[in-house]
């Protein structure tokens, strides 16, 4: 039997993978023919709302549902577990938007006056919101010091190094504020019952394969995993926060079966803003030592941040840059606030943002381009990249460089007056794992010729379904049309979750493994009915061929699979050189800035990446450009912002809670590096990396324009005339 | 949502029947009604939907001047071929950058328009109070008011046409309750500051209802509007500024109107900046002393001092504008 070697074929012989290709569903989501777990609806539905905590800090006292289900046309109320007092022990409420009650009934406007109608008496308690003043943390007992500390390197030289051994120092403080996941589809669910223990649930998850388990599991619902079945063939959003059934989703399954209906419960915007995932603030007063060519000798930093009442923080710094010398260490608040939830990229893009601009006012203090700042201390460049770290930042840059046409543009801080504009460069650099998440698939190859996949994956915006389908159209050198791709069932061989860029890896790998080896079976069957040697065939514009003899159509190669057709199943992550790890890049923004309004235009966006092989390029940019929104929504203008006099999100809505428009975007540049090196090196995940520097390289320019450093992120009107102003 | 009662008048005296008594809203296009009544934010036992008062459609010349029913869009505003020398508002129309706004929304639905005042929007009524602490004056009150918030309002105004309209002089007229019963007063007459959470932002009663405005001649005039957007698409200012110049023939100011929104609780109308024009031409310099004198008196809260230097800049750009000599790309 003919074994073909896996891996991917030499970069010149592909058509379809390794090309530009519009997605596959593209017209489905942009016609509105794409059904989302809202949409599955239809006569008899039922509608649930939830009643949620307006307080930050509480103790439910008492819960009286019974007005509720007197209310015309409610048909179940669902008290979450623990809420309701049991003796002395009240249930604790530790952050505005917590669920209480959810009720159902024939109609959302009926669900919404149950909810009203119920009587909850809470014992309010102090709370403490404040997630960037330490000081006030500490004063309140809402701290936790030392809750990390890391030494790189001895201590005393590190000490040494800060105090008088280095001639150059540097200090600042610097801060990155919480934003939210934001998804535009709400988290939810529709669920219905088959029975007494067969389970439906149409799931906005970006973890298909993961989250039936979780409902069978739940206490309340108590039946066989093999009983539920998860289905999301389109998802409007996730960023890290859809991994979990959630305790509304199990509160819908069992509504479901309290009234023997099929019950729909999404969070509407305020809650889904408040409750459903955020990414933490990090804020870090920082000192650098370098000598007076650049190079970093040292770097010493004390963080804060919060992720909510369990009062971590981020640490992951110096980020990308590893002087010799570092101490970090690291105070937990405790804070009132929303749970976090791991965002695009967790953690980095706060780490650059602390990093970055530290090391962009480290250049400006020795007047160097911090160009060549990078540059001279790219030998400290770390991360997860798995080829040579240095030389690939360096092509990098020196990519980006082009691009921007930095070294011709850029001016000392403060000295680029661009018709009442002040006008500026910034830039950053990035680094992600990218690895292959686990999973598995099944193909099959029908007599006619048609392929079907079968993985209990999901497309979170990779472009999953397409990607699928030029990894097996490839393989089998036929037409993308001739390759039907199933995924969004938990019925499916399972998949890995899509998270941490590893989807595309987690499932083109699987999917290829799968492709040739049921090419090699039909190579043999082709060998034997045309006598030819299989190690010799090929697969190729639809037919099967020996060098440059054309042996037989791939139809005719299909019908020798016999009338039940092939099914082969595939498997990952290997270590067969398909996909790896290790991914960075680099960012430039060129924008300006109106000095008496504080507003800032992007004029230029340029985003270098190396990605290892790359499945389909317009689908890869597509990834990268809405991950350079993002950078500009979370560098200008977007961040949750908690009231510290009433404890509460108060900015949890689509008009304060600020994302970019269409005016606010600019011209985006994307390029990825990808020299033979990168093509042969495998497939990598791209889902986080392009959205970690773009924060830090907005603030680097607007630092540029402006001659001061704004220390927060988003640089919004206030902040930058505040910094203005007391500069 | 609570339910209410939809009623769907024909005519304004139908319609002030109707909004009789405590408890009714009106409804005319209901882009800013829908979701607070889904909130609950304000509670209703009748909507008056007036969108079939077709008596107040409509943009007519009238006494040399413009009346506008205030059922007009946004986008029939900026298209009116009688309002092209009333620049001004077009400035406006051009700032709401949204087409479903523009071709939805209502003039009278913004000169009504509730605060966009966070603590308003939370729940926390008008004047934002909660177990009688003021929270705008305690938390954070990044958009709040910079003039006129002694007392307990804290909000700002949401009117983006108000200021445009009062620079111009315009009039509003109002009917009710008694039918057929009408009155016109000026239009910042219209606007009112509450010291209490019954009161509201403007001077109806129930039973009363905003019909249309009219514009006084333009008369050679020359007139901008000045926003500062934080989003260069839908959104709301953080500070905006409107002029009108009656000018003599060497470009000398005879006459200045300057009037700021989203800096107090009612449009702000600026004498002081008016002041510092009169008898002079608009140069880049004078313009910037007029912004310097409209938030001379500001009094910023703990958190919104960056607004008076949008307000200044405003009154600045508006007052180039409206002479022509905003340049460059700010």
């Amino acid at each position: 039997m003919v074994d073909l070697k896996v891996e991917w074929k030499p970069r010149d012989e592909n058509t379809v993978f390794n090309k530009p290709t519009e997605r596959l569903d593209g017209i489905e989501k942009a016609s509105g023919f794409a059904k989302y777990s809202t949409d599955f609806t239809g006569d008899g539905s039922l509608h649930a709302r939830l009643l949620t905590s307006p307080h930050a800090h509480a103790k439910i006292k008492s819960i009286d549902v019974e007005p509720a289900k007197s209310v015309h046309g409610v048909r179940g109320v669902y008290v979450f577990p623990q809420r309701a007092p049991e003796g002395d022990t009240l249930y604790e409420i530790n952050w505005e938007g917590e669920v209480i009650v959810a009720v159902a009934a024939e109609t959302p406007a009926q669900a919404a006056q149950g909810v009203k109608a119920i009587n909850i008496e809470y014992e309010v308690l102090e709370h403490f919101v404040d997630e960037a003043d330490l000081e006030a943390a500490e004063r309140m007992d809402r701290s936790i010091p030392g809750r990390r500390v890391s030494v790189d390197g001895d201590e005393d030289q590190l000490e040494n190094l800060l105090k008088t051994d280095a001639p150059v120092h540097h200090q600042g403080r610097y801060g990155i504020h919480t934003i939210t996941h934001c998804c535009l589809e709400p988290h939810g669910s529709t669920c219905s019952w088959n029975g007494d223990d067969k389970l439906d649930v149409e799931l906005s998850t970006q973890n298909v394969s993961g989250t039936g388990g979780q409902f069978a599991g739940a206490p309340e619902i108590g039946i066989d995993a093999a009983n539920v079945t998860v289905h999301c063939d389109y998802i409007g959003g996730g960023f890290g926060s859809k991994f979990a059934a959630d305790e509304w989703g199990i509160a819908c399954a069992i509504l479901a079966k309290q009234t023997g209906k099929r019950v729909q419960l999404h969070l509407d915007r305020g809650t889904e803003l408040k409750i459903a995932g955020t990414r933490p603030s990090a804020f870090a007063d920082v000192t650098i030592a370098a000598y007076e060519d650049g190079t970093i000798a040292a770097w010493d930093s004390h963080h804060w941040g919060t992720n909510g009442i369990k009062g971590g923080t981020v640490s992951q710094v110096p980020y990308v840059f590893q002087p010799g010398h570092s101490r970090v260490r690291t105070t937990g608040l405790v804070t009132n606030t929303g749970p976090t939830r791991a965002w695009r990229a967790p953690n980095h893009p706060q780490a650059c943002a602390l990093t970055c601009t530290a090391i962009d006012d480290l250049a400006a203090k020795l007047e160097m381009d911090p160009l060549d700042l990078f540059m001279k201390n790219v030998g400290l460049a770390t991360g997860s990249q798995s080829q040579n770290p240095v030389e690939v930042y360096t092509g990098e840059m020196e990519v980006a460089e082009r691009l921007m046409d930095w070294k011709a543009k850029w001016k000392g801080r403060g000295q680029w007056d661009d018709n009442g504009w002040k006008r500026g460069l910034g830039m950053a650099l990035h680094t992600w794992g990218g690895r292959a998440g686990g999973g598995s698939c099944t193909i099959k190859v029908h007599p006619d010729g048609t392929i079907e996949t079968f993985a209990g994956t999901q497309d979170l915006g990779t472009g999953t379904r397409t990607c699928i389908a030029q990894v097996v159209a490839e393989t089998f050198g036929v037409p993308l049309a001739t390759v039907r791709v199933n995924i969004g069932s938990s019925k499916y061989p399972q998949s890995g979750a899509s998270g941490g860029s590893t989807t595309i890896g987690g499932v083109s790998g699987p999917h290829r493994r799968a492709a040739l080896d049921a090419l090699g079976k039909i190579f043999d069957k082709v060998a034997a009915k045309y006598n030819v040697d299989a190690t010799q065939l090929a697969a190729k514009d639809g037919m099967i061929v020996n060098g440059d003899a054309e042996v037989c159509s791939w139809q005719q190669a299909a019908s020798l699979v016999g009338p039940m057709g092939l099914e082969v199943m595939g498997e990952g992550p290997k270590d067969d050189g398909l996909t790896a790890d290790g991914a960075g890049g680099v960012q430039m923004v060129d924008l300006s800035v109106d000095p008496e309004t504080g507003r800032v235009k992007i004029n230029k966006y340029v985003a270098v990446q190396d990605i290892g092989t790359i499945v389909n390029h317009q689908l890869a940019k597509s990834q990268v450009l809405g991950a350079m929104i993002q950078c500009i929504s979370y560098g200008l203008s977007e961040e949750r912002i908690m009231d510290n006099a009433s404890g509460r999100f108060i900015n949890a809505n689509l008009r304060d809670y600020k994302l970019p428009r269409l005016g606010d975007i600019g011209e985006l540049v994307v390029e990825f590096y990808e020299p033979d090196s990168q093509y042969n090196k495998g497939v990598v995940g791209l889902g986080e990396p392009p959205v970690i520097s773009g924060g830090a390289a907005i603030s680097n320019a607007v630092a540029n324009a402006i001659g001061v450093r704004v220390p927060t992120i988003p640089l919004t009107p206030k902040r930058i005339l505040d910094a203005l102003a007391n500069a | 949502m609570n339910p209410f009662e939809y009623a769907r008048p024909e005519s304004e005296a139908e319609a002030v029947a109707l909004l009789a008594g405590e408890g009714t809203t009106v409804l005319a296009s209901g882009m800013d009604l829908m979701p607070l009544l889904q909130k609950s934010v304000v509670a209703t036992s009748r909507v008056v939907d007036i969108s079939r008062v077709d008596s107040m459609r409509g943009i007519d010349p009238v006494n040399g001047g413009v009346t506008i029913g205030v059922l007009s869009t946004l986008e029939d505003i900026a298209y009116s071929p009688l309002l092209t020398e009333y620049p001004s508002l077009k400035d406006v129309t051009e700032g709401i950058r949204a087409i479903q706004v523009q071709q939805n929304g209502t003039l009278g639905g913004d000169l009504c328009h509730l605060p966009n005042c966070w603590y308003f929007r939370s729940g926390y009524g008008l004047l934002g109070r909660d177990n009688g602490k003021s929270l705008p004056e305690i938390g954070d009150n990044r958009y709040h008011a910079i003039f006129g918030n002694s007392g307990p309002a804290k909000f700002v105004s949401a009117s983006r046409f108000a200021p445009a309209l009062i620079a111009w002089g315009a009039q509003v007229r109002i009917t009710g309750p008694e039918p057929n019963a009408e009155k016109w007063l000026p239009l910042e007459q219209f606007y009112h500051t509450p010291k209490t959470d019954r009161q509201g932002v403007t001077v109806l009663e129930p039973g009363q209802l905003l019909t249309h405005v009219w514009l006084p001649p333009a008369e050679l005039q020359v007139s901008a509007t000045y926003e500062v957007l934080e989003m260069k698409g839908l959104d709301w200012p953080l500070a905006s500024a409107a002029a009108t110049l009656d000018l003599d023939d060497a470009g000398r100011v005879r006459k200045a109107t300057i009037v700021l929104g989203h800096v107090a609780p009612t449009p702000w109308l600026s004498l002081s900046a008016a002041d510092v024009l009169v008898g002079q031409p608009v140069t880049p310099q004078l313009a910037h002393a007029a912004g310097e004198a409209a938030v001379a008196e500001a009094t910023p809260l703990s958190e919104n001092a960056y607004k008076v230097r949008l307000a200044q800049t405003s009154v600045k750009r508006a007052l180039l504008k409206a002479t022509n000599q905003l340049e460059g790309g700010l």
